[in-house]
């Protein structure tokens, strides 16, 4: 056994399972006397339901039941709760319309589920469902948010008319009038950015049971945060109490948020096992993916950065406008604001932002976060901002930020909007990057690509977000409905192998390696000693899940307080063995020692005494050696870095192929370098994914156009480069570990780079901005006028 | 899917006679289209008849001036094949970039050329080789086997078993992927050889695979790529979706066509 702890690039232990076909995903657990739902969803983005004839259907061989909204209201069944409640700027509440588990009335999205059918097969269910007549009365569409918010426009909810979801504001408008009326430069920006479908690898899935021998409910669902749907599908929509439902979240493949949310089926197939007293499946197809899991992104802004003469940053105005979609989804009114606005100061010194942000229903899916969720909208406009600053007042893209950057004896810094950063060096981030993208000789590579008859460009971002989500009294006054800390129980076996239960959950993360590594650490025992157990309210307790970068942060600070506990009590208890007084104790590499000298106890020998208490000091120490904690932590943290992106077009045809692309991260403290590579890999990917390849395209009537792997551009392996990754750490100050998170950074690093590379190639075509995707055909578009301009002079 | 009855004819006549019986019915060789179809619930055939036990439908030949391809050989074989690759190298090119390995192992000619999606590969190289189909009861030739968009000049009951391709002097095929699905969005297929000077568009026409005739018309006078500078396409019949407008499906035309030349020598 080699070293373990901290530091260790220890392989992970759940990828033999996974590689090897024997992971247990939501799909895999079946119940004996199951049945199978289909979902019969509306093929209109808006229409009145006139009626619906469910005979034929609930005739059909094998069919158990049918069951529409009408059957749900009739029950008093809930709609789905929203999750965060945000203000508008006179401090009334933001419109929150009523989200039914099955549509009543109308349908809102292509995709809105409207019965389900219930069968003895799935083929079966699937027939039936084709036998359900719906009389539709179809309703013009507000399918983007310009329609939506154009005079006139049909309502997506009747009792929201003009279809404004909130009109939110953050900063001090006076003081940013103010700078710009003083400025020397503005520069400004309209962009879009883009739409995105997060297509998990598993598809999403629920199985609902239910036990009539004791009132039990269980569902297993595939889920980033079972404690949170256990909360809000018991409590707000089936009235189930907690005691008497267990959520159940195995493996998980991939979430990247669309997995946070509380979904329709998670109800439906939970309610059903109860109506029908047999256990109910429903696994999604790719095509019910792409219309009914939260969609990400969906911002139109126009931004301008006020200058001084010096290409010193004055002040931000910022006019956002984020697509809800047609319901709002658990989590979505906070992601355009408190995760969006609050991250305008980036790594600048920027002493004045003012941000207006509104959201809009429109007839889509929902929108919610989405890897990174909010920042990396932050991010991308305000580095493709910046770049536009430089570039119009000759300045170099490097040298502008030099000026700009918050200096490392600053912190803890204090932004104009909000957030306090703790730590960071974003000068040698920046400084690491440029060595290792070998950014000082660029120009000879971009002359050798130009004799290949390529445009070569190279990009840079230089980012910061909030991550560790987050102090639950910060989150709660601004509109959060829960708490945000995490839990650990620590269970010490009496042979002295150790049981972790966290409430986050690992869907791809590596939780069981890296959680492992810390307890490794801690207690001097192998990893093959250290078990992690998360995912299941009826083991662990009440915990918040996984999102938002926080699982570290936040859970693993909760398994160093509980592992704190624990030796403190074993300290006590090798004291009494060792006949020694606690003060003298020390516990290092799996040994209780009593200082000075060569009298120990291992932590297996303490360990049993604690379960076996014959010898034990039971007047002062109860027996047993198992130990909870919950983390609440002080402060977000704040990973930041700079992302450099090298790309070759064709100018011919207008493909951008990614030739180099340079991360170096201040991730705080790595536990494991080997994950924490394979998770910004991982981002990158996703970041390359939005900027050249993603969108999601609705057309006039709210149709998806692009609803299937056919027509929407996941980013494949020879779309990305070998990605160079490097970290420079600054330790977070208010945490146990000192670490930040690492699990978003690429996604929000990455985009304004490897847009700024493709500006950066077609810098003689005039252009200073792309919107997202930069698809060849963008880019062709732009070449040609470009040609066209230049044969015309 | 929906319920359908199965046939596993043994021969290439009793296949015929199947699909002669029953109109609903449909074939099915590697099943890398039928397949999603089916799944999606798109098509609802009575029956499918699988003609993966004729063992007569495999193989490949080659003489002097022809290369065979029977119509259940599968792409990976016709990549994979040593002749093919002697006697038309752009044909085994072709059939290694179609879809992936699993599609490749799978996939037929036949099959792909009796589809005729307009975004396949190997109709390019059908009828810019100038190849000739044959079937379960004649001869087709490839300027007469494509009639347009998912349809060809088959009957109901007749059943591709072959395809004759003329061994070119210089071939060559390039194409630009859809991002997405990484079919043809735009490929091109020129030839030059026995059947004069061919070049055949996939991917790109309303009507499926054409040929080019302003492109045929200067290759035959220069076979370069400067031949084809400041050759057009009309893009009025072109198709068009989110990732290519007709306009740009035509420019691309133009690049394709340039970079295969070239590639053909």
């Amino acid at each position: 056994m080699g070293y373990e702890g901290i530091g260790a690039s220890v392989r992970r232990r759940e990828d033999l399972r996974f590689l090897s076909g024997r992971g247990t995903y939501t799909d895999d657990i079946n119940r004996p006397h199951q049945a199978y739902a289909v979902i019969v969803r509306s093929p209109h983005a808006h229409a009145r339901i006139r009626g619906i004839d469910i005979s034929a259907a609930r005739s059909a061989p094998g069919v158990i039941a049918v069951f529409t909204g009408a059957d749900m209201a009739a029950e008093k069944i809930g709609g789905l709760p929203c999750g965060w409640q945000v203000k508008n700027k006179d401090g009334t509440p933001m419109a929150e319309p009523p989200h039914p588990v099955l549509a009543i009335g109308k349908v809102r999205h292509v995709g809105d589920p409207v019965a389900v059918v219930i069968a003895e097969t799935k083929a079966q269910a699937r027939d039936a469902a084709e036998r359900i007549a719906i009389e539709w009365e179809v309703l013009p569409a507000a399918a983007t948010m310009e329609a939506a918010l154009q005079p006139g426009a049909p309502s997506v909810h009747d009792d929201v008319p003009g279809n404004v979801c909130y009109d939110w504001h953050l900063g001090d408008k006076a003081a940013v009038d103010a700078a710009f009326a003083k400025a020397c430069k503005v520069a400004r920006l309209e962009l879009v950015n883009n739409r995105l479908i997060p297509n998990a690898m598993e598809p999403r899935c629920a199985v609902g049971e239910y036990d009539a021998a004791t009132g039990d409910y269980t569902l297993w669902t595939t889920s980033q945060n079972p404690h949170v749907i256990r909360l809000l599908m018991g409590a707000f929509v089936l009235n189930i109490p907690e005691h008497k439902l267990r959520v159940v979240a195995p493996d998980v493949g991939g979430g990247f948020g669309s997995k946070i949310y509380h979904y329709a089926e998670e109800a439906i197939v939970t309610w059903a096992a109860g109506k029908l007293k047999r256990p109910v499946k429903w696994t999604a197809d790719r095509t019910e993916s792409f219309t009914s899991d939260a969609h990400g992104r969906d911002h139109v802004t126009e931004a301008e950065l006020a200058l001084d003469d010096q290409g010193r940053f004055l002040a931000l105005r910022v006019r956002t406008l984020a697509n809800m979609g047609a319901y709002l989804s658990t989590f979505a009114p906070c992601v355009p604001t408190y995760l969006y606005a609050t991250l305008l100061a980036g790594v600048y010194t920027t002493p004045a932002i003012y941000a207006e942000v509104k959201a809009v229903f429109t007839n889509t899916v929902p929108v919610d976060a989405y890897r990174g969720a909010g920042r990396p909208e932050a991010t991308f406009l305000l580095e493709r901002l910046v770049d536009i600053a430089a570039l119009e007042m000759g300045i170099d893209r490097v040298e502008i930020r030099r000026r700009n950057f918050i200096p490392k004896d600053a912190f803890p810094y204090q932004t104009p909007v909000a957030l306090q950063y703790d730590s960071g060096d974003y000068h040698r981030t920046l400084d690491e990057a440029l060595k290792a993208a070998n950014w000082d000789t660029f120009e000879q590579r971009r002359a050798e690509a130009a004799r290949r008859g390529k445009l070569r460009g190279i990009g840079i971002s230089t980012y910061i977000e909030a991550c560790g989500i987050a102090p639950s009294a910060v989150v709660g006054s601004l509109g959060a409905r829960a708490g945000l800390y995490e839990v650990a129980n620590i269970r010490v076996n009496p042979t002295g192998s150790i049981t972790v239960f966290t409430g986050t959950h690992s869907h791809g993360q590596g939780h069981e390696t890296t959680f492992a590594q810390l307890i490794a650490d801690r207690f001097g025992v192998p990893m093959s000693q250290v078990e992690i157990v998360h995912g299941d309210t009826a083991k662990v307790p009440f915990g918040m899940g996984t999102y938002g970068s926080r699982s570290l942060a936040v859970g693993g600070s909760a398994i160093v307080r509980a592992s704190d506990k624990i030796i403190a009590k074993a300290k006590r208890i090798a004291a009494h063995l060792l006949e020694a007084s606690v003060e003298d104790i020390d516990f290092k590499d799996g040994m209780f020692r009593v200082a000075g000298t060569d009298r120990v106890k291992s932590f297996a020998e303490v360990s049993l005494a604690a379960y076996v208490p014959h010898n034990y000091p039971i007047e002062e120490l109860e027996p047993g050696l198992e130990e909870t904690a919950f983390y609440d932590p002080k402060n977000f943290t704040f990973p930041a870095g700079c992302h450099i992106c090298e790309v070759e077009i064709d100018p011919e045809t207008g493909e951008v192929e990614v030739v180099n692309f340079t991360a170096v991260d201040d991730v705080g403290r790595v536990i494991n370098p080997m994950i924490v590579e394979g998770q910004v890999q991982g981002g990158v990917a996703q970041g390359i994914g939005q900027a050249l390849l993603e969108t999601c395209v609705y057309d006039e009537a709210g149709q998806l156009l692009s609803g299937s792997m056919m027509d929407y551009t996941m980013p494949r392996a020879d779309d990305v480069p070998c990605i160079q990754v490097g970290t420079a750490v600054t330790m977070c100050t208010h945490n146990p570990l000192g670490v930040k998170g690492c699990g978003e950074v690429g996604a929000i690093g990455a985009p304004p780079a490897v847009i700024g590379a493709v500006v950066d190639a077609l810098r003689d075509y005039g252009v200073r901005h792309i919107d997202m995707p930069a698809t060849s055909q963008r880019i062709w578009r732009i070449l040609d006028a470009g040609r066209q301009r230049l044969a015309a002079e | 899917m929906y319920e359908f009855a199965y046939h596993r004819p043994a021969s290439v006549a009793e296949a015929a006679k199947l699909l002669a019986a029953d109109p609903e019915a449909k074939l099915i060789s590697g099943g890398m289209s039928l397949i999603p179809v089916l799944k999606q619930r798109l098509a609802r055939p009575s029956a499918l008849i699988d003609l993966g036990a004729i063992p007569d439908l495999v193989g490949i030949s080659v003489t002097a001036t022809t290369v065979t391809v029977k119509g259940r050989t599968t792409h990976a074989a016709v990549a994979a094949s040593a002749e093919v690759r002697q006697a038309i190298p752009a044909l085994a090119e072709l059939a290694s970039h179609i879809g992936d390995a699993q599609v490749r192992n799978r996939g037929t000619i036949g099959g792909s050329i009796a589809h005729h999606d307009p975004t396949a590969d190997y109709p390019a190289a059908v009828l810019a080789l100038g190849a000739t189909v044959n079937t379960s009861r004649r001869s087709i030739a490839a300027d007469d086997f494509f009639t347009g968009l998912f349809a060809t000049a088959l009957e109901p009951d007749e059943i591709v078993t072959a395809v004759d391709f003329p061994i070119p002097e210089k071939a060559a095929y390039v194409k630009f992927p859809n991002p997405a699905s990484r079919y043809a969005m735009v490929g091109v297929f020129v030839a030059k050889g026995p059947m004069g000077v061919r070049v055949a568009v996939t991917g790109a026409g309303a009507n499926g695979v054409f040929r080019h005739a302003a492109m045929e018309e200067a290759l035959a006078k220069s076979w370069s790529p400067e031949a084809l500078e400041g050759i057009t396409t009309p893009a009025e019949h072109l198709n068009t979706d989110i990732h290519a407008s007709r306009e740009y499906r035509a420019h691309l035309i133009g690049v394709m066509a340039k970079r295969a030349v070239a590639k053909a020598g």
